[in-house]
């Protein structure tokens, strides 16, 4: 029986909006307060398994035409680059640096490099759990 | 302005935890799934938006924090909670729950007979 699931798409295609902006703040905050890439991750791909339980995996594939297994090897990289990048200024391997810079709309901030590792930790998670949820319902 | 707040947060406190005690009451007492559902999906979501209310008081009049995320919160449950209640209903009816035999109609049933001839 074909069933009708307005309800629960329209639901979901608001709902999904408030936890992206919502894991981007974790991911943000992750420095002062609890968050970071990792919860930051898992909730991005927890808004994206939302609109797959609402639609079937076709539609939210041509909504996010990402190669996930892609996105593990650059965030990957990001981490491992951050990582090495260290070792252009002759000090050790994962040693990280932060300055204070003035944003036209921020203002006074402080840009650490961590923020670039933890992009690489975000993408991964993102990739990693996609990828599982997804060759687990593709497959019959 | 603290005492009238103070009475604010603690009336929604026990408002709140009131009606989640109703949602337990009304999970035990009521006879079939629809209207255990009906209980807990309404009761508990007003509670629970209180009780969050009362912490967004707290935090904003006591601590002088305004905590975004908790008004967040509340509107993220009164979006998702009543769907939630509403799709395990209509998962219980399409997996052939019987309703409670004191229950006088059932119009969906129609609907489907139709559906089907």
């Amino acid at each position: 029986m074909r069933t009708n699931d307005v309800i629960l798409q329209t639901v979901s295609k608001i709902v999904f909006f408030i936890i992206i902006l919502f894991s981007i703040h974790l991911f943000f905050a992750g420095h002062y307060n609890p968050g970071g890439g990792f919860i930051g991750g898992l909730l991005t791909s927890g808004a994206i398994v939302l609109l797959l339980l609402a639609y079937d995996i076709k539609t939210v594939a041509k909504g996010f035409p990402i190669n996930y297994i892609t996105l593990i090897g650059i965030g990957l990289l990001f981490a491992v680059g951050t990582s090495a990048g260290a070792l252009l200024f002759n000090v050790p391997f994962l040693t990280h640096a932060y300055d204070y810079f003035y944003l036209p709309l921020l203002g006074k901030t402080s840009l650490h490099t961590a923020v670039l590792f933890d992009t690489g930790v975000y993408l991964v998670v993102i990739g990693v759990t996609m990828t599982i949820i997804q060759t687990i319902g593709e497959s019959e | 302005m603290t005492v009238i707040s103070e009475w604010l947060i603690v009336i929604f406190l026990l408002f709140g935890s009131f009606l989640s005690l109703v949602a337990a009451f009304g999970l035990i007492r009521l006879p079939d799934v629809y209207t255990r559902n009906h209980a807990a999906s309404k009761s508990a979501t007003l509670g629970v938006m209180s009780i969050l209310l009362a912490a967004f008081l707290y935090f904003y009049f006591i601590e002088g924090h305004f905590s975004s995320r908790i008004l967040l919160g509340i509107a993220f449950i009164f979006i998702t909670a009543p769907v939630a209640g509403h799709l395990i209903s209509r998962a219980a009816y399409n997996s052939g729950v019987k309703l409670w035999e004191k229950s006088v109609r059932d119009d969906l049933q129609y609907k489907k007979k139709e559906r089907e001839h």
